[in-house]
């Protein structure tokens, strides 16, 4: 019986793990393509929760979770245009101060628009309740969760290894000014992509809002969970975001199982563990900029 | 605002300060403004609250309280003449609080220290004013250690304690067969709040004949509780017991009613801004109030419109407290005609009681210094029975009866180890 209920910790950690990749695949996205740790990930996160609790009142909750990833792309488009466009060739050190400032600042915003107090958020009810595989117990929201997760992975990669779009982005990564003096403009193809990073943080935050609560600081609480998945992953790899992400949710759900008091040090301790034999993480890539 | 307005604010404020302070007439002030201003030094007074991290947004209400209770004294002539001024800053961590509580005192000028919802920031702050020997009334936190074996002789703590949280739910549960005999299940917040709460509620079961089968600590930044989720259904528990605090609790409930799972919960802690932010449908199960904004007494009432008035939005039980606190301090700086610390400490131990919106009037237990007064447990109203997203809980009659002594439900000087 003991060995079951562990097994049920191992599926629902590799469910948990789909939740932890929404968040990190675009940060990880931002910075393979501009090579900027992008603190500010967590604000728009919580900036697409908020924007989906209002559109969903109109337009219901898939309404919400359709159009607020792009609403807040928009701003993305903005964000990179105006701030992040400088700081591609700059030191790390400044691209860091500036996102860091803008995660404050987008908190304090959200706090000024909606208020310090959480807002409520449900599901649709028909989104709501378990699912039973065998004697597993599963959310039937997280599975749906889970299927969102899996087509956006499969979109992304699909345009990053298969399109000329996916093409440019990774020569424009590799070569830059290689790919400048072959006469290709990078600057629309860095644009969409860090639109697209931001816009996955916002749909993870429309997604995540009817079960976690909604508050103006929610995007720093999941912005480490977000950092140790891509640290461990290995910053800037498709596939270690993948694996790490699944990691965390095991080692996380086995902990608690075990020893529930630990459950939240786990993923940190994993994080030491992984950079003691893998300083780069586990499918990182050696990167010039930050050596 | 423009800056017109906020000037005419400003100015008509400080000229109501001074037509309140004292037996001068009006004429006579104006034309000495300085000496007025000498004369009507305000009174400052620290208040460290937590404005992020896990209690952030329950510390934002303890602000709004705390500032509509010190606009009202000043509009009504201050406090022996003098306006109150009262400073409100982010506690952060235990650490930070005692920093910027001793700073606080010493060089911002400070007669003494309130707030605090963290039990464990407060305890922090409470041996930085013992040293200094002066004056913190913790408002917020309701550890049981924190007025027992950490009680000292500077320290006042307004909110019930955890104990009087377990006995006002357990009493419910009790009228509704829920305890003897049943196993129970609880997940605690794991610092010096939840472990407190976990003890009283581990002595409610013993005494009552239910039995605890697992017992899961929480770390306070968890988000996620589906592995928790996992667990318990494998325990096949009859209660589900919260000892959560903070955004937990709200993260909880939305996950329990996500996962559907079909055990009744009940919680000995909910503060209500975290039941209103779980969403429509998703709070279930029984849980302890020190105070609703439904609550049937006309000056608690009073004090809803006010706030509602000033802020546009119904006050949460740490705006109350922080509210009350205030008027209690101010009571207390009155009566003693004076800000010295060991003339409030005093008064308090002397038994006086206080008006706190409730039906029955409140005072410091002299010999562990907390707040005696009334709690009260709450169920949820069933789906479209509310009339909006704040209209979620029916308050259940007060705990204790009105036919018994306020203290039954607080722990007795045998099982609280305070000594002054």
């Amino acid at each position: 019986m003991q060995f079951v209920f562990l097994m049920e910790q191992v599926v629902n950690g590799l469910v948990l793990g789909g939740y932890y990749l929404l968040v990190a695949l675009g940060l990880s996205l931002i910075f393979s393509v501009g090579g900027i740790v992008n603190l500010s990930h967590g604000a728009f996160y919580a900036l697409g929760a908020y924007v989906a609790m209002e559109i969903s009142k109109v337009l219901g909750f898939a309404g919400g979770a359709i159009l607020s990833p792009v609403v807040v792309g928009f701003i993305g488009i903005l964000f990179e245009r105006y701030i992040l466009r400088r700081f591609y060739r700059a030191e790390p050190i400044l691209s860091l101060l500036v996102t860091f400032g803008l995660a404050m600042v987008g908190e304090q915003m959200i706090r000024i628009l909606w208020g310090a107090a959480p807002v409520p958020v449900s599901m649709p009810l028909l989104l709501k309740g378990p699912v039973f595989i065998g004697d597993f117990l599963f959310s039937r929201y997280r599975l749906f969760l889970l299927g969102v997760v899996i087509v956006a992975l499969i979109a992304i990669w699909t345009l990053l290894n298969k399109t000329s779009f996916g093409r440019v982005v990774r020569a424009g990564i590799q070569q830059p000014d290689m790919v400048a003096a072959l006469g290709i403009k990078l600057q629309p193809y860095m644009t969409t992509v860090i639109v697209l990073g931001v816009g996955l943080a916002a749909l993870a935050g429309a997604l995540f809002s009817p079960i976690t609560i909604v508050h103006p600081a929610m995007g720093a609480e999941i912005l480490t969970v977000a950092f140790v998945v891509v640290i461990i992953g290995g910053l800037g790899s498709f596939w270690g975001v993948i694996l790490a992400a699944l990691l965390v949710g095991v080692v996380r759900g086995v902990t608690i199982h075990f020893y529930p008091a630990a459950g939240a040090a786990s993923m940190y301790v994993l994080m030491f563990a992984v950079l003691m034999f893998r300083p780069r993480g586990l499918l990182g890539e050696r990167i010039e900029k930050f050596e | 605002m423009t800056d017109s307005k906020g000037k005419s604010s400003g100015i008509s404020r400080r000229s109501a300060l001074q037509l309140g302070a004292g037996g001068l007439a009006a004429g006579s002030m104006l034309s000495m403004p300085s000496l007025v201003y000498g004369q009507t030094e305000a009174i400052k007074i620290g208040h460290l609250t937590p404005m992020t991290g896990f209690l952030g947004s329950l510390g934002e209400w303890a602000v709004k309280g705390i500032q509509l209770a010190a606009e009202e004294i000043n509009a009504a002539g201050g406090v022996m003449g003098r306006p109150l001024d009262v400073s409100s800053e982010d506690s952060i961590n235990p650490d930070t609080a005692a920093t910027k509580a001793q700073r606080m005192l010493e060089r911002d000028g400070n007669a003494f220290l309130m707030g605090e919802i963290s039990s464990a920031s407060a305890l922090a702050i409470s041996q930085v004013a013992a040293r200094n020997k002066r004056l913190f009334m913790a408002l917020g936190p309701r550890s049981d250690t924190l007025r027992g074996k950490s009680c000292n002789r500077y320290m006042f703590c307004t909110d019930i304690p955890n104990t009087v949280m377990v006995n006002a739910v357990g009493s419910a549960l009790l009228r509704e067969g829920m305890v003897e005999g049943k196993k129970f299940v609880t997940l605690t917040a794991d610092y010096v709040f939840g472990h407190d709460l976990l003890t009283a509620a581990k002595a409610f079961f013993d005494r009552n004949g239910a039995t605890l089968v697992q017992d899961d600590l929480v770390a306070t930044d968890v988000t996620d509780f589906s592995p928790y989720l996992i667990k318990i259904r494998q325990a096949q528990p009859d209660v589900v017991c919260l000892n959560l605090a903070g955004n937990q609790v709200t993260n909880f409930v939305k996950q329990y009613s996500e996962y559907g799972l079909p055990f009744p919960t009940v919680g000995f802690n909910l503060n209500t801004a975290d039941a209103w932010a779980a969403g429509d449908g998703n709070l279930t199960g029984t849980w302890p109030t020190v105070w609703y904004h439904t609550l049937d007494n006309p000056d608690s009432k009073g004090f809803v419109e006010r706030f509602q008035a000033k802020y546009g939005e119904l006050p949460e039980n740490h705006a109350w407290i922080e509210y009350i606190a205030l008027k209690i301090a101010a009571q207390a700086m009155e009566e003693t005609g004076s800000t010295d610390s060991e003339k409030l400490v005093d008064y308090f131990e002397s038994g006086a009681k206080f008006n706190i919106l409730k039906d029955r009037e409140a005072y410091f237990r002299s010999w562990d210094h907390q707040l005696i007064q009334e709690a009260y447990p709450f169920t949820v109203k069933a789906p479209g029975e509310a009339a909006d997203q704040f209209d979620i809980l029916r308050l259940g009659e007060a705990v204790p009866g009105a036919e018994q002594d306020l203290e039954v439900i607080y722990p007795t000087s045998d099982q609280n180890p305070c000594k002054l």
